[in-house]
């Protein structure tokens, strides 16, 4: 490509999951990034077309799993008559290498993007120590 | 419209009915090309033209939309930030710049376009022009 800085089309994957969904509709795997920082891990994942009631976000067993879906509604009486993505709902888990404060994780939808904070729990923040 | 008649499973049929369209030719024949991101979707609701494109991370301000004749053309960028002392775990996210135009076989009302943001899903209703529309024409 001649501008590298230039925007590629990212394939949507479809969700292979050991549970079946109980819904007959197809899931993707929503593009994610998941960085750190001293005090939390932030997850952002792009989950276009959700609104911020169908989001669902928990952690349980250190897993974290972030389930959006989007309302078919807004596509009756459309008729598709070229096409280039698929639409689906988003679901995707991740197993949390650090202990999380699971009363402090804060979300924000914005522009199709849900950000989430993580707050590490106290024993699990580095402790500085100093040598005397 | 037959396919949305049953209420189960509706949502993969339309999934399934997008798929079937995927990499139809039905815009090849235009010769404003551009880069294929953001992908589109076109759609067709009665007579006129709905295009939706799924745009995350990209803020209004940043998105630009021009219209002359058939064409459409969308650019913009899109920004992705780390803070400054973030220890990158996984990155799958992709920051640039686009640059898109989409021609379409039919005319457009120019002036009555509507466009919505929402969500990262931008909608653009385009009307098709009346001169446009098939006459009907009565057998004598």
């Amino acid at each position: 490509m001649a501008d590298p800085q230039a925007l590629a089309v990212q394939e949507k994957k479809e969700l292979v999951s050991k549970e079946e969904q109980t819904v007959p509709a197809r899931y993707y795997v929503q593009i994610t990034d998941i960085y750190e920082t001293d005090d939390a891990l932030t997850v952002v994942m792009e989950i276009p077309g959700v609104e911020k009631k169908d989001v669902e976000v928990n952690v349980e067993n250190d897993v974290l799993r972030v389930e959006g879906r989007v309302d078919f509604t807004k596509y009756e009486g459309l008729e598709p008559l070229y096409t280039e993505y698929n639409v689906g709902h988003f679901a995707r888990s991740f197993t949390l290498s650090n202990r999380i404060d699971q009363q402090q994780i804060a979300a924000q939808l914005e522009d199709g993007v849900l950000t989430l904070m993580l707050k590490k729990a106290k024993e699990a923040i580095p402790r500085k120590i100093a040598i005397g | 419209m037959a396919m949305f008649r049953d209420p189960f499973g509706t949502f993969l049929q339309f999934q399934q009915a997008l798929d079937a369209l995927r990499a139809s030719s039905w815009l090849e024949s235009s010769t404003s090309g551009g880069g294929p991101f953001p992908p589109v979707n076109v759609f067709r609701k009665g007579d006129d033209i709905v295009i939706l494109t799924e745009l995350p991370g990209i803020r209004k301000a940043d998105l630009q939309i021009h219209v002359k004749g058939r064409t459409i053309r969308l650019a913009g960028a899109k920004p992705v930030e780390y803070g400054e002392k973030a220890s990158l775990h996984r990155r799958e996210r992709l920051a640039g710049s686009f640059d898109r135009a989409v021609t379409l076989p039919v005319e457009i009302d120019a002036d009555r376009i509507k466009a919505e943001y929402r969500d990262g899903i931008l909608a653009l209703y385009l009307p098709r022009a009346e001169r446009d529309k098939p006459k009907a024409i009565t057998v004598a």
